[in-house]
Parts: C-alpha cells; structure tokens; sequence
C-alpha cells in the first residue's frame, strides 16, 4: 500500500502501482485478473490485443490491424515481428508475424500482414476466420532484422513474395520521415518479386510512394511470366548492388541463394536476413544445441538427450516432476527451433509453445525461456 | 484385510487387469482428442463465474452494511456469495488446474505451473502433496499421507492408542479449520517432531507457508474490515463464515472420496512391480463416487466422481460424467465394486469409521467388506524411499528458496 502514500508528494501514483496495491485485495490473483472480465484488455498478465480490422490485401492475404491492450509498448523497431497466439478449438497456437505498420509514439494500433500458406492452418484461420473484435494473445516485438539507426545512404531490399511485410514497415518508417522531417529519403530501391501482379501485397502503396519519393525506385518481377530473378544477372538489373546495404526476405530458397551470392562477393556483412519459414536445422536430423535463454547457458546434445537432462548437465535449475511426460511440472516456453516428443514423434516448432522437457529432445538447434 | 494384490483380490487374470488397463487408456485417448472449444469455454466460464461472485461478495459486503436497513440481508448475502466464491475456487477450479487438467490448452493463466489458489496452503506443496503423494499411492497403508492426514486413525491396521479416544474432536476441529490442515499436511509434522525433517527444507516449506497465510489472513481479516470503515466488525465476521463454510463443505466432500465403507485400503506388497494397469484398478477399489445434480458437483470439485478423477486426474472436470457412464459399464463386464450412493449416505458411513475407529479394534467390527490386516508402521515415506513416479496425477515441484 506504499504507493498510495504519494499521493500528497510530488510524485504521482503510477496506475500499476496502484493495481499492484490492490492485489492485496484480489491476492493470490492481481486485480488484472478481474478487470480484464470488465475488459479483454484490461491485463497485463499475458499480453493481448482486440483484431479491429481484417483488411484484404490480394486474394489470399489479410492485414489485421490490432489494438493490444496494457503492457504494450509500441516501440517496435521497423521490421520486427510479434507473436499472435490465437485460441483454436480451446488451445492456443502461437506463430510470428513481422509488424507492417511504423512504430507510433502515440499509436493505438498495430498492423501484421499474413498471407495464407497452402498447408498452414493457423494463417488460414487468420486471414479468412478471425472476426473484428477476437481478443488474441501478444509477444512482444523481436528480431533483428531491423532499419538501422540512422538510414545508411543507400539501400537495397530484396523481396520475395510475403517477404514484403518487414521491409513495408521500414518503408513506411522512411516515408513518414521524409515527411515530417522535410527531408528526401534515402537512395532506396525495392526488388519485388511476386507470382502475378495479383499477388502483390502493398502494391498501391508502393506505387504511391513510388510516385511521391523520387529516391525509390521499385523493381517488380512476375514470376509466373518473367521467371525468377537469377543473381548472376544482378548487375544488370542493379549495377550498384555491392554499395547498398541489403536486407533480403522471402521464401528459403531465395535466401540461400541470396546468402552465398553475397558471400562470394566478399560483402556478406552487409547483407541482413529474415528467414520468414519454417527451418528444419540441417537435414533433419536430430540433436543440436539448445539455448537457455534466461540463463544464458547453452548445451549441445545427441537426439537421445531429453531437453530436461540437457538442462540439467549444463546447470539450468529446471523445474521437473515425474520425468515421464505425465505431470507437465517441467514444462518451458519454447522461444525457437524445433523439439520431437520421444513417446510419440509429434513435433513442436511454434514460437511460444508451451513443451514438456522432460519427454522431448531438439531437432536442429532450439532456445528455451529459462 | 488390506489388499496386497488387487488382481487376486477381484479374481482377475492378469490378461484381463491388462485388458481392463487398454480399454481404460482408450477412454483416456478418446477424450483427449476430443478436447475442444466447449471445455475451453466451460473453465472460462466457471472462473468468470467465481470471480463475479467473489466480487459480489465483497462489493455487497462493504457497501451493504454501511446502512442499517440493508445491513443483514447484505451480510447474509455477502458471506454466501463470498463462501460460494470460495468453494468454487478451491474445488472446481484450484484443484483441477493444478492437475494440469487444463494444461492443454496451452494458456498460462490457466496452468497448473502457476496457478495459485485462494486458500492457506502454497500451490506447491499441495502439488507434492496430493498429485504426487495421494495420487499415486492411492489409500496404501503407510505411504498415503491421506488417511487420516495424520490427525485421525481411518483403518484399524494404524495402532490405536488412547489419544485416540479424542477422534470426534479433533475431527470436528479439522472440519472447521481445514484449510489450516491441509496448509500444514506436506510439512510432515511427525518427521518434525521426532527431529528426522530436513532443517533446511523445513524452513523453507514454513516461510512459504507462512507467506501465502499472511496473504490471506490480511485480505480477509484486516484489509476489508478496514475498507468498512465502522463495520467492520460485521465483514470480518461475515469472512470469517465464508472461510469456515468453505472449509466444512470441502472437509466434508473430501471425506467422501475415500472413507466410505466400500473404499478399500491396500498394503505396501501391493506397490511393488505394480503395473499400470494395476494401478487403475487400485484407483477404482480404493476411491468412492457420490450421486448428485449438475450444481453439485461441480460444487464438489467433479470429486463427487471420484473414481473417475483418480483414473484420469489430468482429464478436464466437465468430461468425468460422460467418463462415468463408460467406467460403470467396464466395472459390470469385469465385476469390479463401483462405490457410490448419496452425498449424506458415503459422508454418513466416513463419520461412523472417525467414531468406530476412536476406540481399540477388539470393541468395535469392521464395515469395510474385508477384515483388517495386522498394523502398519505410520510413519510417513520420504520421496526417497517411495516407488519412482509414475503417472498422469499432475505435476509437483520443489523450489530452492521460498
């Protein structure tokens, strides 16, 4: 009850101050837990946001503008992602998704562009199920694949597909500069490529920006008709690309080829990634080092080693019960990466995915919130 | 006698306890594929439920007694809908969560990791506790803390003694003082007493103890009597009853799970190699079911179908009566007792075994179907000297500090 001492000082009485004061009310709950029965957003206990509009971006992508309730700090860098976790059928899916809108110093919402993946139900649902109004689940914005503070002078973004979404919220960030501050953007040229002009995600945005910042140039590509870009002809498209500090997302094939491309011409630091699918480390094999990401220790194990035990030798104070995948006492946040369930081969790869140490070993590398 | 075989003790072969065991494990495969949104919304529903009671209880209380034309109809109501609040928490909601009946969902703020409930004992060590300790060494004589919870003597294999004699009143204390009992149960008082409880591990059990009491004992006993201004005498009293409804009703249902003359006992013999499929069948002879409507059981906790939840303590509350009608029908094809009757009826036969059991075996007979078995050793296992950990009762952990 400190804080309601200050109120006759200088100091004002900060609101979740004040709400942690009520816990002595509410405990072994925090008035959160009963304000957010008021309303949805009214808690800071997990992150959440309320979906205020689905906006159809082609035929088979959807921007959905959210307004996240308290705790949100709306200082996500441009290009960032955020975590969505969405109740399906009682059980919470979680998947990252990169923050198109800029950052807002007095913003209310936030926006995410997710395109519906042939075999992925959960941006099925996002895209052609999730009503105005659904409260959802939030993580915090993450990633580094991020514009720099400030722009450097000449920039080059490589895009493939959905790949766009990222690099629109650094668009938007440069535009909404330009604007305020008067000043001419960065030399910036987008290489777009996309299936059919159909396809194309912001494509009157883009060309609006086009129009208004004669430093922007946009490359756009049909595959469908003019084929893939291929590097090796990359000069001819862009004889300046060694000069431009590049950021490159889409599809993984793209990126690979984009990564050895700027490898070989000796410029591989200047070349930033987002891997935007889903990576199975290596060829699939098992085993990989796990990182404990709170604890900041790591272990490398074999595919027999379970996560527990692995936390376990390398010094991490894991929680654990049964050790036989009943209890769910050991259970951690899954941060990345991929983890096997040894009773029954069912894979866990989602971002904030709830796993059970003790009965699972890592596929590929993974990260733990521990 | 105590059983130390149950497959002898029901005259199955062991092809039919395996049997039995497959066809108990498919119930539990059917209803976890289907869990889906209807029992999501149901434990959404049954909190929103508990925290607007709750919140009625106190809001009635502290405006209601302010005039005096309101004052006793606003205690009345405050103390019931506090009470109800209360009871809802602990059984249908607390309990359950800590399961990890809800798990599945994969929401934190309904996980059995960091749910804390509204009652003295820390979420943690009624984990070890009852998940682990009750759970798994179901009614086995010497290693279930739950028999008497150290306080009474429930089978005529614990040696009597005359102290004994003052069963009828230490029961009623620990009616009326439960949720003190069970804060105090994963301590093991008589380890403490005899100086064989660990002095580090004590401390720190006590301070978390005496932590998460001081929390309650403060909202309920001397922040909202002070939010009442000159009332508030009034709201800690009606708090006071709210407290001590909801430790007689849940003292009283939790009786019933296995007191009743048809629970069976089981001795040390029976632990050893015992198979999954044996521990089913020990979870069924060793618990008792009560009859009732919908409100009360879920008033109960769900413990109402007792065997069920021993079975499957991590499978959602709102499926134990569709479980219930698949486990009667398995009961009947291998001709297992299936114990159950109405609430007064298998609370009834609890409270004649505290009386009968207060005096020496040789004036008094048994009700349970079998006579008893020569006394037991009460002193309670360490972790170390028990069976490894086997099953789906829900988790428990111990923590380094408080």
């Amino acid at each position: 009850m400190c804080s309601l001492n200050n109120v006759a000082g200088t100091r004002t009485v900060s609101w979740d101050r004040f709400r942690d004061a009520g816990s002595k009310l509410t405990t072994p709950l925090h008035p959160d837990d009963y304000l957010r029965l008021l309303n949805p957003l009214w808690t800071q206990r997990e992150l959440r946001g309320r979906v205020e509009r689905v906006i159809p971006e082609t035929e088979d992508a959807a921007t959905l503008v959210i307004r996240p309730g308290w705790g949100w700090r709306y200082d996500h860098r441009p290009g960032q992602y955020v975590g969505i976790g969405v109740q399906l059928d009682g059980k919470f899916h979680w998947r990252s998704y990169s923050v198109s809108s800029p950052p807002q110093r007095r913003g209310r919402t936030i926006a995410i562009t997710v395109r519906a993946m042939p075999e992925g139900f959960l941006s099925d649902h996002l895209v052609r199920g999730l009503a105005p109004g659904t409260i959802v689940r939030l993580a915090s914005p993450s990633g580094d694949f991020v514009l720099p503070e400030p722009p450097p002078a000449k920039m080059l973004f490589l895009v493939g597909g959905s790949g766009i979404t990222p690099v629109m919220a650094m668009l938007r960030t440069l535009d909404r500069r330009a604007r305020s501050n008067a000043r001419a953007m960065p030399d910036v040229v987008l290489h777009y490529s996309s299936p059919t002009p159909e396809r194309m995600i912001f494509r009157e945005e883009l060309a609006d920006l086009e129009q208004r910042h004669p430093s922007l140039t946009v490359h756009r590509l049909h595959t469908d008709t003019d084929g893939m870009l291929s590097l090796s002809t990359l000069d001819t498209v862009l004889d300046d690309w060694r000069d431009r500090d590049t950021w490159a997302c889409g599809p993984a094939p793209m990126l690979d080829a984009v990564e050895s491309h700027w490898e070989q011409a000796g410029l591989a630091d200047r070349l930033h990634l987002e891997r935007f699918s889903l990576e199975l480390g290596g060829d699939g094999g098992e085993g990989g080092t796990i990182t404990f990401r709170t604890t900041g220790r790591t272990a490398e194990v074999d595919g027999a080693t379970t996560v527990l035990e692995a936390g376990e030798t390398a010094g991490v104070g894991m929680p654990y019960g049964c050790r036989m995948g009943i209890c769910h006492t050991c259970t951690l946040t899954l941060v990345s990466g991929t983890i096997r369930d040894l009773r029954n081969g069912n894979e866990f790869s989602q971002p904030n995915e709830q796993v059970q140490t003790c009965v699972t070993v890592p596929v590929g590398d993974c990260t733990l919130d521990i | 006698m105590a059983i130390s075989d149950v497959k002898e003790y029901t005259h199955l072969t062991e092809e039919e306890v395996e049997q039995l065991g497959r066809e108990l494990d498919a119930i539990r495969a059917e209803v976890e594929e289907s869990r889906c949104d209807a029992d999501a919304a149901y434990i959404n529903r049954v909190i929103r439920v508990q925290r607007g009671l709750a919140a009625a209880g106190r809001l009635t209380l502290l405006a209601g007694l302010q005039s005096r034309r309101t004052r006793t109809p606003a205690w009345i109501a405050g103390a019931g809908l506090l009470g109800l609040a209360k009871i809802l928490e602990n059984m249908e909601i607390g309990h359950n969560v800590m399961h990890g009946q809800w798990d599945w969902m994969n929401d934190p703020e309904i996980h059995s990791s960091n749910w804390e409930w509204d009652t003295a004992q820390p979420a943690e060590q009624w984990k070890h506790s009852h998940n682990y300790i009750h759970h798994q060494f179901t009614n086995v004589l010497g290693h279930d803390n739950d028999i008497g919870y150290g306080v009474l003597r429930m089978a005529r294999e614990q040696r009597w003694h005359p102290v004994y004699l003052g069963q009828p009143v230490f029961n009623a204390l620990l009616a009326g003082l439960f949720q003190w009992g069970v804060a105090l149960h994963d301590l093991d008082l008589e380890a403490i007493r005899t100086g064989k409880k660990d002095p580090v591990e004590m401390r720190r059990q006590l301070r978390q103890i005496a932590r998460k009491g001081r929390n309650q004992v403060l909202k309920d006993y001397v922040v909202y009597p002070a939010l009442s201004g000159r009332q508030w005498r009034s709201t800690l009293k009606a708090n006071a009853t709210a407290n001590l409804t909801r430790n007689l009703w849940s003292y009283m249902i939790i009786f019933c799970g296995h007191f009743p003359d048809g629970a069976l006992h089981f001795t040390e013999e029976e632990l050893e190699d015992e198979t999954r499929a044996e521990w089913y069948l020990r979870q069924m002879l060793g618990s008792a079911n009560f009859e009732g409507g919908r409100l009360l059981h879920v008033m109960s906790g769900s413990l109402g179908f007792q065997i069920e939840h021993h079975l499957f303590p991590d499978l959602p509350s709102n499926r134990y009566p569709e479980i219930a009608v698949k486990v009667q029908a398995l009961c009947e094809k291998y001709d297992i007792p299936y114990t159950t009757g109405p609430l007064h009826h298998q609370y009834g036969q609890a409270l004649r075994t505290i009386m009968k059991l207060s005096l020496p075996n040789s004036m008094t007979s048994s009700d349970k179907p079998e006579p008893p078995s020569p006394s037991v050793d009460r002193r309670r296992r360490t972790d170390a000297e028990r069976p490894r950990r086997r099953t789906e009762t829900g988790g428990y952990y111990r923590s380094q500090s408080a």
